[in-house]
């Protein structure tokens, strides 16, 4: 399984915080945003936001980042603290 | 007030709602130090304007984990350019009103470059890579605030 985390302006926009997905062939960050999509087709045009972020396990990544079994994927907007 | 002196790694990292007292950080950054002859802090506060609407506040999310992960990053990269000794990472999350802290930096070192470069290489850093969200409450409404580039571009000019 993968535990993906959606957070501030995204969590709101799909209305949803958290989901979890079988490890299925999701060897990338793409991979499972794609996954998503795919089980989620509403969400597409919001998902594919170009200034959308990612994280594996607490680490800031790009698309291209390896994703494995157990790991927790996380996507957001640009940060704005401080 | 009780002083407890940090730990011989000499930094501390605080996500938490409470507010904070700038004697109590400077305190701890000056309890039995007596190397570094600088300290350096930065506070940020809610204000009143932003975008040209009021403000009355702001609701700051996290991402628990990552955050300090990230500070705790943004920290040893500072170490590894200057010459410090302590340093204090603050930042508070719920619901904060006009006014209120949101930030705090505290940096030591012997003389006082390090500790100025450090503390604003520290809340650049923070500013563009450590996941915080702010969402402001105006009179108009409420809204999530947009990332600057002008922040962006502040970050990159340590590279």
């Amino acid at each position: 399984m993968i535990k993906v985390i959606f957070f501030a302006a995204l969590r709101e926009q799909l209305n949803c915080s958290e989901i979890e997905l079988k490890y299925e062939n999701l060897s990338s960050v793409a991979k499972v945003k794609q996954a998503i999509i795919d089980t989620y087709p509403q969400w597409q045009s919001i998902l594919e936001s170009a200034s959308l972020l990612s994280a594996v396990n607490h680490d800031m990544v790009d698309a291209e980042f390896p994703v494995k079994s157990g790991d927790e994927v996380a996507f957001f907007p640009p940060v704005t603290g401080g | 007030m009780t002083i407890i002196v940090p730990p011989n790694n000499q930094q501390r990292i605080s996500i938490q709602k409470e507010d904070f007292n700038l004697g109590d950080e400077v305190a701890l950054l000056e309890a039995d130090n007596h190397e570094d002859g600088a300290i350096v802090t930065f506070s940020g506060r809610v204000r009143n304007k932003n975008l040209g609407l009021n403000v009355k506040g702001l609701y700051l999310e996290h991402y628990p984990g990552m955050t300090e992960k990230s500070l705790e990053k943004i920290v040893d990269d500072a170490k590894h350019r200057w010459q410090l000794g302590r340093i204090t990472i603050i930042h508070r999350i719920g619901q904060l009103y006009l006014g209120e802290q949101i930030v705090f930096v505290g940096v030591t070192s012997k003389h006082r470059q390090d500790a100025f470069a450090a503390t604003e290489f520290i809340m650049d850093f923070l500013k563009v890579n450590a996941p915080f969200w702010k969402k402001e409450l105006t009179e108009q409404g409420e809204n999530w605030l947009e990332a600057r580039s002008i922040d962006k571009n502040k970050a990159q000019q340590w590279n």
